[in-house]
C-alpha cells in the first residue's frame, strides 16, 4: 500500500510541476506580447507614451508579485468581476512580465548600433520597416540571453499562484502534506522538482550570454 | 659613468641557474644563467617573446619555473617551501602599468605595506610615505589620488611604494614602455638616483641610451636563453649577429 | 466605477504602519546579514580549499534556482523538525538572509572579478597576505563597482519579504490581508498596499544612495542612483 500511495502523490506532483510550466508558459506569452508593447512605447517619438509606460514600469517593479496577485484575485471580484485563480495568476504575472522583459527589450534595442538606424532611413525606409526589419531582428539577438535567464524568474514566481489557489507544484504538494503530514519532506521534493526545472535554464542562459560576448556585430 | 663600480661588492647576491619555463607548450625560459652582484645594475634588453619579462617575474615568483634555481639574498625561490613574505620583502618590483591602488591616496598607497606587513604604526608610516615621496620628488601629492597624477608621477609613486618597504633588490618591468615619451625621463632620473645610492637593480627595459648610461652589465636575451652579456660596449659593439640585428631594429 | 472607500485601509493606518515597520526590519536585517554571509561565500567560492568551493557553489545554485516561497516553508518546517520553535518574525529573518547571501555572493563575486589583476600582483609582491588583500584592496573597490546591482538586489529582497505572510509574519502584506478580510474592501486595501510598496522601494534607493555617498569618499555619480 506504501508504495502506491508514494507513486500516486509523486504523480500528483509531476502534475503540478506542468501546470508550473504550463503557466509559465501563459506568462511568458501574455507578458512576452505586452513586454514588445511596452518596450516599443518606451522609444516611441511622443513624450506622453515614454513618460506614461515608464510610470508603468516604475510602479509594476515596485510592487511585489503577491500583492498583483491578491489585488487580482479578491480586488476584482469586489468590482464585480468574477475571477479563477488561474486567471489572476495568469493576468498578476503576465503584467510582472511586461515590466521586466519590457525594459529589458528596450535596453536591447536602444543598444542595436545607431549604425543600423541610419544604414536602414538612407535605404528610405519607414520608421515602421525600420524597425521590424533591420533593428529588431538584431535587438532579438541582444535579448535572447537575459529573457532566457528571466524564464527562470518567471518560473520561480508561479509558486505565488498557489497562495491563489491555483494548483500549480507547491499547492499541489501542500494537498499532499495534508494527508502525509510530513512537511519537510514534501518541500524538499517540490525544491528538487524547481531546481531540475530551472537550473538547466540557467545554465543554458550563462552559455548564451558566454557565446553572445564573443560575438560582435561591427 | 657606472654606480660604485670601484668599491662594488663582487658578493652574488641574485643568482639563476639553468633556468626553464614552460607556458602550455611553449618554452619560454630554456636555460636561463644570471649572476647579479651587490650594488650592481643589470639592463635586460631583447625583442618581445625573448622571456625577459618571464625571467624577472620568475625571481619574485610571480611565475614558477620547471626547471633550474634561483637563489636571491640566500631565499631559494625555486624550492617549494621558500618564505614568500620574507622574500616580497626583500625584493621590490615596479611594473609596466604601475598598479597602483586607485581606491586610496598615494599617501595610503605606500602607507599599506609597511602598516600590514611591517606593522609600523600609522604615524610612522606616513612619515616613510613622505619621505620616500620626497625621493622621488613627489612630496606634495601625499592627499591626492592616482587618477589625478600623471603616467610618470604615477611610476614614480609605484617605485616609492617598492622603496617603502626598505628592499635589498629591486626589479623593474619595463616601467617606462607605456608612458608618453616626455615623461619617461622624470622616471629615469629617479632610477639614475637609486643607481647611484648602490641599489641592487634589474631592470627590463627598451631605453637604450639609458642602459648604456647606467647599466654596469648588459644582457641581451634570446629565444629564451642569455644570448650575450657584457659592459655597455657591447651595445657599440655588438659580438652575436643577433643583437647586431635587435639593435639596427631599435635605432 | 463602484463605490470605492479608501478610509477603510486609513482608519486602520496604525496597523498599516506596524506592518511597515516590520517590512523594514526584515529588510533591514536580512540585507545586512545576506551581505555579510555572501561575502564571505564569494570569498569562498574564489579560493583554494575544493570543499568550501563546491559547498558556495552548490548552495548559491540551489537558492538561486528554487522559489523563495518554497525556501521559506523549508526553513519553517526544517527548524521545528530539529525542535527549535522560532517565532515567525526569527524564521523570516533566518530564510531571508539565506536567500538574499547566494545573490549577493553572485554579485560580489563579480566584483572580485572586475579588480585588476595587476593591482592583485603588485599587492602580493609587497608582501600582503591573501586575507590582507581581499580586506585592503578587494573588498572596498569591488564593492564600490557593483553597489548599483546590490542595492537592486536588496529592494527585490524588500518586495520579496511579502512572502514572509505566508508564515504568519506580520508585515505590510499580512496587514493587508488582514485588513481586507476584516471591512471587505480588498480592491482599496490593495491599491493602496501596493502603492505604499512603491514608496518603500523608492525611499529604500534613497537611503542606500546616500550611504553609498558616506562610505564611498570619492564623487559618486547620480548614475549609481537610478
Amino acid at each position: 500500500m506504501g508504495q502506491s500511495f508514494a507513486a500516486g502523490y509523486m504523480l500528483f506532483l509531476l502534475k503540478g510541476a506542468l501546470w508550473t510550466l504550463g503557466l509559465s508558459a501563459i506568462a511568458l506569452l501574455c507578458g512576452g506580447v505586452l513586454a514588445l508593447v511596452v518596450a516599443l512605447c518606451r522609444i516611441s517619438t511622443q513624450k506622453w507614451l515614454r513618460l506614461a509606460m515608464a510610470f508603468y514600469i516604475q510602479i509594476i517593479q515596485g510592487t511585489p508579485v503577491l500583492v498583483l496577485m491578491f489585488l487580482m484575485y479578491f480586488g476584482l471580484p469586489a468590482l464585480g468581476w468574477s475571477v479563477s485563480p488561474l486567471l489572476a495568476a495568469s493576468v498578476s504575472l503576465s503584467v510582472y512580465v511586461s515590466a521586466y522583459l519590457g525594459e529589458s527589450w528596450r535596453g536591447a534595442i536602444q543598444s542595436v548600433p545607431q549604425a543600423q538606424w541610419e544604414a536602414a532611413e538612407c535605404l528610405a525606409l519607414s520608421r515602421t520597416q525600420r524597425m521590424a526589419k533591420v533593428v529588431l531582428p538584431q535587438a532579438v539577438r541582444i535579448a535572447t540571453p537575459p529573457t532566457v535567464g528571466f524564464m527562470v524568474q518567471i518560473i520561480k514566481n508561479t509558486s505565488l499562484a498557489s497562495v491563489v489557489g491555483f494548483i500549480e507544484l507547491v499547492r499541489a504538494g501542500q494537498i499532499v502534506n495534508n494527508t502525509t503530514f510530513q512537511p519537510f519532506l514534501i518541500y524538499m521534493l517540490i525544491a528538487v522538482l524547481y531546481f531540475s526545472m530551472c537550473y538547466p535554464l540557467s545554465i543554458f542562459s550563462r552559455k548564451l550570454e558566454a557565446r553572445s560576448g564573443e560575438k560582435s556585430y561591427a | 659613468m657606472h654606480s660604485g663600480s670601484e668599491e662594488r661588492n663582487h658578493e652574488i647576491v641574485v643568482s639563476l641557474k639553468g633556468v626553464c619555463k614552460k607556458f602550455g607548450d611553449i618554452e619560454v625560459l630554456r636555460g636561463v644563467d644570471m649572476e647579479v652582484a651587490k650594488g650592481e645594475v643589470v639592463a635586460i634588453i631583447g625583442q618581445s617573446g625573448s622571456g625577459k619579462s618571464t625571467a624577472l617575474r620568475c625571481i619574485d615568483l610571480l611565475e614558477t619555473i620547471d626547471e633550474g634555481s634561483i637563489t636571491v639574498y640566500g631565499h631559494e625561490v625555486h624550492k617549494p617551501g621558500v618564505d614568500l613574505r620574507a622574500l616580497r620583502q626583500d625584493i621590490g618590483i615596479v611594473f609596466q602599468s604601475y598598479n597602483l591602488f586607485p581606491h586610496l591616496t598615494i599617501e595610503e598607497n605606500i602607507m599599506l605595506a609597511p602598516t600590514a606587513v611591517k606593522k609600523l604604526s600609522k604615524a610612522d608610516a606616513r612619515e616613510l610615505a613622505h619621505r620616500v615621496l620626497g625621493q622621488v620628488g613627489l612630496a606634495e601629492k601625499a592627499r591626492n589620488y592616482p587618477d589625478q597624477l600623471s603616467g610618470g608621477q604615477q611610476q614614480r609613486v609605484a617605485i616609492a611604494r617598492s622603496l617603502a618597504m626598505e628592499p635589498k633588490v629591486m626589479l623593474f618591468d619595463e616601467v617606462t614602455s607605456a608612458l608618453d615619451p616626455k615623461l619617461t625621463g622624470e622616471v629615469l632620473r629617479v632610477i639614475e638616483d637609486l643607481a647611484k645610492k648602490g641599489m641592487t637593480m634589474i631592470m627590463v627595459t627598451h631605453e637604450m641610451n639609458f642602459a648604456r648610461r647606467i647599466a654596469d652589465t648588459i644582457i641581451f636575451m634570446n629565444e629564451g636563453k642569455v644570448w650575450e652579456k657584457g659592459e655597455a660596449g657591447i651595445l657599440n659593439n655588438p659580438h652575436t649577429p643577433e643583437l647586431r640585428e635587435f639593435l639596427q631594429n631599435e635605432l | 466605477m463602484t463605490n470605492l472607500d479608501f478610509s477603510v485601509v486609513f482608519d486602520r493606518w496604525d496597523m498599516v504602519l506596524q506592518g511597515i515597520y516590520l517590512t523594514i526590519r526584515l529588510t533591514l536585517v536580512a540585507t545586512a546579514c545576506g551581505f555579510i554571509l555572501g561575502t564571505f561565500c564569494a570569498i569562498g567560492k574564489r579560493g583554494r580549499t575544493p570543499w568550501l568551493k563546491k559547498t558556495c557553489g552548490i548552495y548559491i545554485e540551489a537558492i538561486r534556482n528554487t522559489p523563495l516561497l518554497v525556501q521559506i516553508f523549508l526553513v519553517y518546517f526544517g527548524l521545528s523538525n530539529l525542535g527549535l520553535s522560532l517565532n515567525a518574525v526569527t524564521v523570516s529573518m533566518i530564510a531571508l538572509t539565506i536567500n538574499v547571501g547566494a545573490y549577493s555572493a553572485e554579485i560580489m563575486r563579480a566584483g572580485f572579478d572586475s579588480i585588476e589583476k595587476g593591482q592583485l600582483e603588485a599587492a602580493e609582491t609587497l608582501g600582503l597576505t591573501r586575507r590582507q588583500i581581499y580586506w585592503h584592496v578587494i573588498l572596498k573597490q569591488a564593492l564600490e563597482r557593483v553597489y548599483p546591482a546590490l542595492t537592486s538586489q536588496f529592494v527585490l529582497l524588500m518586495l520579496a519579504s511579502s512572502i514572509c505572510s505566508q508564515i504568519s509574519a506580520e508585515e505590510l502584506t499580512a496587514v493587508a490581508n488582514f485588513i481586507q478580510s476584516d471591512t471587505y474592501r480588498p480592491f482599496e486595501t490593495y491599491i493602496v498596499v501596493g502603492a505604499l510598496y512603491v514608496v518603500l522601494s523608492l525611499l529604500l534607493r534613497v537611503l542606500f544612495w546616500v550611504f553609498g555617498l558616506a562610505i564611498f569618499r570619492r564623487r559618486r555619480n547620480l548614475a549609481a542612483f537610478i
